[in-house]
């Protein structure tokens, strides 16, 4: 199989389809970061909520190729319910992963882990960072 | 023209798996160009203009030959050609230089929604900073700027026509002669963005009437880093340079400074020499080659893909009818960026995105399309492994439930 088939067959199409906790919310609560690719177009918007340690909501909106919005709604999946701390490792090893660099491999990305097939096409490897990214920028805004 | 031969001169070609379909972004280069770069490094290597010594001669006389050879090429003379970085920077020394000394709020400027973002945002700027109006030639329902429409925007204020000569994303030539003959009747001054017109086709600037007419290198088999600005030479004269430095000066005094003529005025710094001279040798492959022939090959190859194109089913071709070997198109419900993962999986290079147009790309009412572009190194079997691919990338995407 090739490599690409294997990078779709999973979640991808999925959440791309089905994207999960799409829609931004109104609200002070929600911390908002825009991040926009403007070389392929990839425009995503990604809104945390944090309560007592907790990240309590995530969501997302935007348009672009399957990879960056299936990685959005995967991404609030993921995160939603974890720890602050928790969720910036989830982050940390999801980016570390897809660039091929030393990652913690204890640390549980439940379905982030489809990306893995990602740091095998290096051009792609911005289209599933975008929305990690953006919500990284949502704790700095903090 | 024989592309089974052509291609040998390439040597990223070597590589007999890769099928390169990406010149509309920039050209490969064949061993002349690479040699020549190789030969004024190991041979020559040393400033231009300043020092008075033999190997300096040389290199000023390799520099001036390269020019000469690119005024010929488009049939103008050696002042009317200023060196430049890319056909980007001189298309906005044109903005810079005569827009901003030129314009007042009265003043028109018509682009077109066909411009690469190099042509219509220099023209942006000097709109913002002189308040002179930014006009839009309305395209027609392929897309194309046609002399009717061109009319319809023309009035005794408009001052700059900035056009495209072949648009980069739909491969259509404008119809730039009669725009020129059209803006010269009520005074206005045209610059052409020739960046996919040069490599392509033959430019005569006498017989267009153009005033200004930028490209680049590297899009025509020469280096990196070095462009082209062809003027009529009283235009550049009463131009200011953009850039001040060495060189480009005459006498220097504490609180003044005279320039020198044209082109030199516009060319502060040491110049991209290598670069110059590589660009003179890619006219020489182009000329033995023949650009009509190197024409027709590219639009030979851009219609027999485009009728394999229609016949598999589900592709989008934005610009069936272009005039040139360029082809926008997208697969039925996939975003380009997928799609492009399958082509760069077979080794296909091509292009994704908005290609730097972004307001074509908006007329189309597209997120982005996949472009391929033919060059005379492409051959019938590059159409064909491209096809296959396209062929098996569209059933994928479907079968994985796109």
């Amino acid at each position: 199989m090739r490599d690409l088939e294997v990078l779709y067959r999973q979640v991808i199409m999925d959440h791309y389809k089905n994207p999960r906790n799409k829609g931004l919310k109104q609200g002070m609560e929600y911390k908002t970061i825009h991040i926009k690719n403007p070389t392929c177009g990839d425009d995503i918007t990604v809104q945390s909520k944090i309560d007592d340690g907790v990240v309590s909501d995530v969501r997302h909106d935007g348009s672009g190729c399957s990879i960056c919005c299936s990685s959005a709604s995967v991404m609030s999946e993921t995160l939603i319910g974890k720890k602050l701390e928790d969720a910036k490792s989830i982050t940390e090893t999801y980016m570390n992963m897809l660039t091929n660099k030393e990652f913690d491999e204890t640390v549980e990305l439940e379905d982030a882990i489809a990306y893995a097939g990602v740091s095998k096409f290096p051009a792609r490897v911005k289209c599933a960072s975008i929305a990690w990214k953006a919500f990284e920028g949502t704790l700095e805004s903090e | 023209m024989d592309p089974y031969i052509l291609k040998k001169d390439f040597p990223v070609l070597d590589d007999d798996t890769l099928c390169y379909l990406d010149t509309a972004a920039s050209s490969l280069k064949p061993w002349k160009v690479i040699k020549k770069l190789d030969e004024y490094y190991e041979k020559y290597g040393v400033n231009v203009h300043r020092g008075v010594y033999n190997l300096s001669y040389v290199a000023t006389q390799k520099y001036d030959e390269s020019r000469l050879k690119v005024s010929e090429f488009i049939n103008s003379t050696f002042e009317e050609i200023v060196f430049t970085r890319g056909a980007s920077s001189a298309l906005n020394l044109v903005a810079s230089s005569y827009g901003l000394n030129n314009l007042t709020e009265k003043d028109e400027i018509i682009v077109s929604e066909l411009e690469h973002h190099s042509q219509v945002l220099p023209w942006q700027n000097v709109s913002n900073i002189t308040k002179a109006k930014l006009v839009y030639v309305p395209l027609n329902n392929e897309g194309r700027i046609t002399v009717e429409n061109f009319k319809s925007v023309l009035n005794e204020n408009t001052k700059v026509v900035a056009l495209n000569y072949v648009s980069n994303v739909m491969g259509y030539i404008s119809p730039i002669k009669e725009i020129i003959a059209l803006a010269h009747e009520v005074g206005a001054i045209v610059t052409v963005d020739a960046a996919q017109a040069a490599p392509h086709k033959k430019i005569d600037v006498v017989d267009l009437d153009c005033d200004f007419l930028s490209f680049s290198g590297h899009k025509m088999l020469g280096p990196t880093g070095i462009g082209v600005l062809y003027g009529k030479r009283h235009l550049l004269e009463a131009m200011p340079p953009i850039e001040f430095g060495g060189d480009m000066n005459d006498n220097v005094e504490k609180y003044d400074a005279s320039w020198k003529e044209a082109p030199y005025k516009f060319e502060t710094g040491t110049p991209p020499i290598a670069e110059a001279i590589g660009l003179g040798a890619a006219i020489d492959y182009l000329n033995e080659v023949g650009l009509d022939n190197i024409a027709k090959h590219e639009y030979d190859l851009k219609e027999y893909t485009v009728n394999k194109m229609k016949e598999l089913g589900d592709i989008i071709i934005y610009n069936e009818t272009s005039e040139t070997g360029i082809v926008s198109f997208n697969i039925e419900g996939v975003h380009p960026h997928d799609a492009i993962t399958y082509f760069d999986g077979d080794n296909i290079c091509m292009r994704a995105g908005h290609h730097c147009a972004q307001l074509v790309i908006r007329w189309l009412k597209v997120v982005a399309t996949l472009r391929i572009s033919f060059y005379l190194y492409n051959t019938k079997e590059d159409c064909d492994k491209f096809i296959k691919t396209l062929k098996e990338a569209r059933d994928f995407f479907k079968s994985v439930g796109f």
